[in-house]
């Protein structure tokens, strides 16, 4: 029997898909472990703890809600010290964080103030005995490495979309928590947080990605990858870095080695020529479609479906085409 | 100012990796090594700060075997002043063992700012830049892609998930480099030359205990090789046939 932490990761007042994921993964670990409880950490501004509700139902038996007006932003102090107290009260054996940009933040801090090593970016695991042995994709994506973790708890962040999020119709008892170090005393603080907005898809969530390279030649040209999207209907866009680094694209959009990494039901690459620090970023995609006018592009090699061809002339037919089979459902 | 950067002999990517026998390690056999990606951004953003602010000093550490030194010479070529190998026969994969030997280096060294790159290339864990931050004892801002210092204060940029924050902290602390601050130059013929006279320092790398392993690496699993379905806009209906009937993603 073992208790397992999970960090629930929140922006802007709402969850992320990531903190349902770490809840469900802790949940997945507990059950295989024999049995126990998963307390989840959700600290945000106050009305943050609303959100409990629905960490119970992917599998937290408790939430522990630290409410504070001076944690509306993610505070990498103040969370890592609150997260490592409750770490260090609970005698858990697993803590579950996110691999997502604040996940990855905070969880090595958390680690060296417990004493303990981590595990990164884990697109599977197991609890063996003494250890916790997961599979974790390294040398950009090229190799994949089964790491063992000793000591406890074992800390880890785990890889976005690499659990399935449970519906566990379970209703978490609330703790209300304080924040382990005062706001006001962060020496890091998180002035402000400017985005993209909330209405469009992450790419970490999203079943589909489309994504343009520099074959679309120019940054108006773009419309017809925006449109491919809109016609799935559950697709976000993606770009190369080519196109970021001109500008055509927000930074926060590239995919890659140096970008995003995704791994969505589909992905399609329109005028993208299939660059290794590319493939990087989406090489672990279901399934791949690829649609360039070189048919020796690199990205053929990989695709599941390619079409040769100029993308002016297949793009606009194929967004028509999957409008039309998706008005058929 | 004075400013640190920790960087990373890493295999080249760029190359087909074979499992070397015992399977834990990649086959050492035409391997090419050379500065971990974002460390090179880490190099550039250490001299640009030092060149905007009129004075100081860039210090390159590495931890690894004597072939790290390659590495470190490339850094110094690239204009760092001078550069300490914490020497070690094999790099541990656990980060936390890896920070202990930068920290116990760069805790007392007097520096302004610590740079790493945001991961290492080859072992990808994202944790020894805050782990070391951690324990020096100085802030910490993760994967930044821009960054501002003036009046012993950094302000920084991250990326997150389509969105963007603004950071700000007092120095001295460890900053992790995400590209965005410029391509690291390539070393010039001068640099080069100059490079080979520059200080390196070696000294044995004080490494924490290790309790994150290497069981084995593989191979990622092949996909199928690509298919070509056919060409221009005529093979679009075949193409949502497809997606409906095989991949079953429409
Ligand atoms: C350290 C490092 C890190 C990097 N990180 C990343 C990263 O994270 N992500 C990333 O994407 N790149 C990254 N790169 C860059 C990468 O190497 C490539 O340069 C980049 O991916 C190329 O982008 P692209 O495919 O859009 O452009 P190109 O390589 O120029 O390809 C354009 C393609 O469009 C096709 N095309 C042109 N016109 C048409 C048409 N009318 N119809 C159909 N097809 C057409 C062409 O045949 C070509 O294949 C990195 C590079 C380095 C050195
Ligand atoms: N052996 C090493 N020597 C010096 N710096 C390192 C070493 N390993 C990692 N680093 C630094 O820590 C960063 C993150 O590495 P990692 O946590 O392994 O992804 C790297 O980009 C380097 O800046």
């Amino acid at each position: 029997m073992a208790n397992m932490f999970a960090f629930a990761e929140s922006r802007g007042g709402s969850l992320r898909k990531v903190a349902l994921e770490a809840v469900s993964a802790a949940r997945q670990a507990t059950d295989a472990t024999g049995g126990g409880e998963v307390h989840a950490l959700l600290i945000g501004a106050p009305g943050i703890g609303a959100k409990a509700a629905a960490l119970g139902r992917a599998g937290a038996d408790l939430v522990i809600v630290v409410e504070h007006a001076g944690l509306a932003r993610y505070s990498p102090e103040v969370f890592a010290a609150t997260a490592a107290d409750r770490l260090r009260s609970g005698g858990y054996r697993g803590a579950f964080f996110a691999a997502s940009a604040e996940g990855r933040d905070l969880a090595p801090r958390v680690a060296v103030a417990l004493g303990v090593s981590m595990a990164s970016d884990l697109t599977g695991f197991a609890f063996e005995g003494d250890a916790l042995v997961g599979k974790h994709p390294t040398h950009i994506g090229k190799i994949i490495t089964t790491v063992r973790l000793t000591g406890s708890p074992a800390l880890l962040t785990l890889r976005p979309g690499a659990v399935l999020v449970t519906d566990a119709d379970r209703t978490a008892r609330v703790e209300q928590g304080a924040p382990a170090l005062d706001p006001a005393a962060a020496r890091v603080v998180v002035t402000s947080v400017g985005g993209t907005g909330d209405a469009q898809l992450d790419l970490a969530d999203a079943p589909v990605v489309v994504s343009g390279g520099r074959g679309l030649r120019e940054a108006a040209n773009f419309k017809l990858v925006e449109e491919l999207a809109a016609a799935f209907g559950n697709a976000a866009v993606g770009a190369t870095r080519a196109v970021t680094d001109d500008g055509w694209r927000d930074p926060s959009t590239q995919i890659g080695q140096t970008g995003r990494i995704v791994s969505p039901d589909l992905y399609v690459a329109v005028g993208i020529s299939g660059a290794i620090q590319h493939l990087a970023g989406m090489r672990t995609s279901k399934t791949i479609v690829a649609i360039n006018k070189d048919k020796d592009a690199p990205i053929f090699k990989l695709a599941d479906y390619g079409i040769v061809g100029d993308l002016f002339e297949i793009v606009p037919r194929l967004t028509e085409e999957v409008r039309k089979a998706r008005a058929g459902h | 100012m004075k400013i640190a950067v920790c960087i990373k002999r890493v295999p080249d990517m760029d190359l087909r990796f074979a499992i070397g026998a015992g399977g834990k390690a990649l086959d050492s056999a035409g391997l090419k090594f050379d500065i971990a990606d974002f460390d090179g951004y880490a190099v550039e953003a250490g001299l640009r700060l030092v060149e905007a602010h009129g004075s100081g000093e860039v210090v390159v550490v590495t931890v690894g075997p004597a072939a790290a030194q390659e590495t470190l010479r490339k850094a110094l070529g690239m204009g760092a002043d001078r550069a300490i190998q914490l020497s070690a026969d094999e790099v541990p994969f656990d980060g936390r063992a890896v920070a202990t030997a930068l920290a116990t280096e760069l805790k007392d060294g007097g520096y302004d700012l610590v740079l790493f790159g945001r991961m290492a290339t080859d072992s990808a864990n994202q944790t020894v830049g805050p782990m070391t931050a951690h324990l020096m004892g100085v802030p910490c801002v993760t994967a930044i892609s821009k960054l501002d210092i003036a009046g012993g204060r950094g302000t920084a940029e991250r990326q997150l998930e389509g969105a963007s924050e603004t950071v700000e902290f007092p120095l001295p602390a460890v900053v992790t480099i995400d590209e965005g601050l410029g391509r690291p130059r390539l070393p010039s013929l001068k640099g080069i030359m100059a490079a080979k006279k520059k200080p390196l320092e070696v000294k044995p790398a004080q490494l924490g205990a290790a309790s994150l392993t290497v069981d084995s690496i593989a191979l990622p699993p092949d996909r199928p090789p690509g298919r070509i379905i056919g060409e221009g806009a005529d093979a679009v209906p075949e193409l949502i046939r497809l997606l409906q009937t095989e991949a079953k993603v429409l």
